[in-house]
């Protein structure tokens, strides 16, 4: 069933509560859009209205992780990844246990226009050092990430969507934190896809196969540390590889996968995204589509650039 | 085991006199380093350390303890100082501050010393932390108290006021800020670069109990920092008018001293000064 990444989010948090005491959610007068609302509705006692102050919610949350609790500090992408400074210096060099949540990533949050858009926070946040980037693609995904990270020291990012996203990956899945997932198996190139875009690239292979490519799909959920064995794997498999992310296509996925081939498997690459523009108001669908990276589009590119290698 | 305090004035005041002399040493030896801020912090630091504040240098990340974070993280000399009087290190090794290796970074690292509660050195930021300390001992039925020192040029940033509205919302009366009002900063006087005035009525319109003292009074310090600890429904913003340079004749209120190391014979004339004075 489709849902969106931050909906899955709000409902793991809320039954984390009862498991893990030492969790705490913190908002910044998001907590109906980010969906700590469910948290805050059951554990009022360790619910943290920082009011639309996020550098101090940034704060609060590393004195607490520096006490033992297990914060989570939630707003939208670009508002709480827009505090840089603080995530650095409290959150990451301090190495403190806080895990930021930046939903409504990307175009897809459509209507509310380029202001509200997160589309340069994965490229923020790949330069901190030590910080875990992890974007789910689905329901289950997300579930289980938010989990594992309950459980895991250290700073990371979770990076969800506002708008709803199809099932990806099976009842049976497991989310293993580092690794890729390959959806589909295929020769020709992979397509490396995160988040937002994944089911996107599931829906494009289909639409490549009819033009003869056979097109390997990899949802890559996290993006720091990636997967460095699964990419020069496909490097080496398919020998050629495009990306396709709801990120400006400087210091996202696409960076990320480049510089391992470059440094490994040399092949060519092609990203794809949002092409160093801010982004516009609009429907998310319908910006999908205007911003090619919902299936249609990324097929489109994907045999662009297959057809460019012969 | 907890260290030994001491009301003891004089001894106190012995203290903050060698934290001084520590913090010309090293920053003289760094040939780099803030002498300004920290010889203003001197007094207080010494208080909290030696007078008012519940740790134990051979556990220091007992669960217990109250916590201090210098936000203005440039003066931590005077904080390394203190730990070292303090038992936490030899007194030896606080010349290795700002080299390469050592634990006593240029701004305080909590993960490279035990010792610091915050890293710090970006301005503004340790209160919210401070906070974050306070709400979470709240949570855990914890009596131990957060003390945060923070600056009068850093009382420019934002996060500060964020912070402040946030501790006066959440009425944490487990927390004090001390505000070291030096009037200096890197550009000048603080009245001159941006002014704060009126610094009480801005701390008191937020929701906060304000002490005014002389910072450089042991007696006004100790008993503000008491007032504070049993101000029962909101936190305390001890308010220490201070001098910057203060106890080196010749740095008192001059903002170039704020973040240039003296010569050695600017080091020896200063230290000669300090070992001048009677307790």
């Amino acid at each position: 069933m489709a849902k969106a990444t931050r909906q899955a989010f709000g409902e793991a948090l809320a039954a984390l509560g009862e498991t893990h005491p030492q969790v705490v959610a913190l908002d910044a007068d998001l907590s109906k859009s980010t969906m700590t609302c469910y948290f805050a509705e059951k554990y009022p006692d360790r619910f943290f209205e920082m009011g639309i102050a996020e550098a101090n919610m940034i704060g609060v949350g590393a004195g607490l992780a520096l006490s033992g609790k297990v914060p989570f500090i939630c707003s939208f992408a670009c508002f709480v990844v827009g505090r840089l400074d603080i995530i650095r210096m409290s959150i990451g060099y301090t190495q403190a246990n806080v895990k930021i949540v930046g939903t409504h990533a990307g175009i897809g949050i459509g209507e509310d226009g380029a202001s509200q858009m997160g589309l340069e926070d994965v490229a923020a946040l790949r330069a901190i050092p030590g910080m875990t980037i992890i974007q789910p693609a689905d329901e289950i995904e997300t579930k289980q990430a938010i989990a594992w990270a309950a459980e895991t020291e250290g700073p990371m990012y979770f990076r969800l969507t506002r708008q709803k996203l199809a099932d990806v990956n099976g009842p049976q899945y497991q989310f293993q934190p580092g690794k890729g997932v390959v959806l589909a198996e295929g020769r020709d190139l992979t397509i490396f896809a995160t988040g937002g875009t994944v089911q996107g690239a599931v829906g494009a292979k289909a639409i490549l196969a009819e033009q003869g490519i056979d097109a390997r799909i990899v949802n890559i959920h996290t993006i720091k540390p990636i997967d460095r064995d699964l990419i020069a794997t496909c490097a080496d498999e398919t020998g050629a590889l495009f990306t396709v992310e709801d990120h400006n296509i400087i210091g996202g996925l696409g960076s990320a996968v480049a510089e391992v081939v470059a440094e490994t498997k040399p092949v060519p690459v092609k990203r794809w995204g949002v092409e160093d523009v801010f982004g516009e108001s609009g429907t998310p669908e319908g910006l999908y589509e205007a911003y090619e990276i919902d299936a249609k589009g990324i097929a489109k590119h994907a045999a662009a650039f297959v057809k460019s290698l012969k | 085991m907890v260290f030994q305090l001491t009301r003891d004035i004089a001894t106190l005041k012995k203290q903050a006199n060698d934290i001084r002399i520590h913090v010309l040493e090293m920053i003289t030896q760094a040939a780099s380093g803030h002498p300004g801020g920290s010889l203003s912090a001197a007094d207080i630091v010494s208080a909290l350390c030696f007078g008012v504040m519940q740790h134990d240098p051979k556990k220091p990340r007992w669960d217990g303890r109250d916590r201090f974070i210098m936000s203005k993280g440039h003066c931590i000399p005077a904080w390394y100082a203190a730990l070292a009087k303090a038992g936490y290190f030899s007194e030896a090794d606080l010349i290795s501050l700002r080299q390469y290796g050592s634990p006593l970074q240029g701004h305080p690292d909590r993960v490279r010393l035990e010792a610091i509660e915050a890293s710090t050195g970006s301005l503004g930021q340790g209160l919210s932390i401070a906070l974050g300390m306070a709400l979470a001992a709240r949570l855990d039925k914890q009596t131990h108290r957060i003390y945060c020192m923070i600056g009068d040029g850093e009382s420019q940033e934002g996060q500060i006021w964020e912070a402040a509205m946030a501790a006066s919302h959440y009425k944490t009366n487990n927390l004090t800020v001390i505000l070291d009002n030096n009037n200096g900063q890197i550009d000048g006087f603080v009245e001159d670069v941006m002014a704060l005035d009126p610094i009480d009525a801005k701390w008191r319109a937020f929701g906060w109990h304000v002490i005014a003292i002389n910072g450089h009074d042991m007696e006004q310090i100790l008993r503000a920092l008491d007032e504070a600890a049993q101000t029962p429904d909101r936190p305390s913003l001890i308010w220490a008018k201070t001098i910057k340079g203060k106890g080196v004749s010749f740095m008192e209120n001059i903002p170039g001293w704020h973040g240039k190391a003296p010569t050695q014979d600017e080091c020896a004339k200063a230290i000669a000064e300090l070992r001048q004075n009677q307790f």
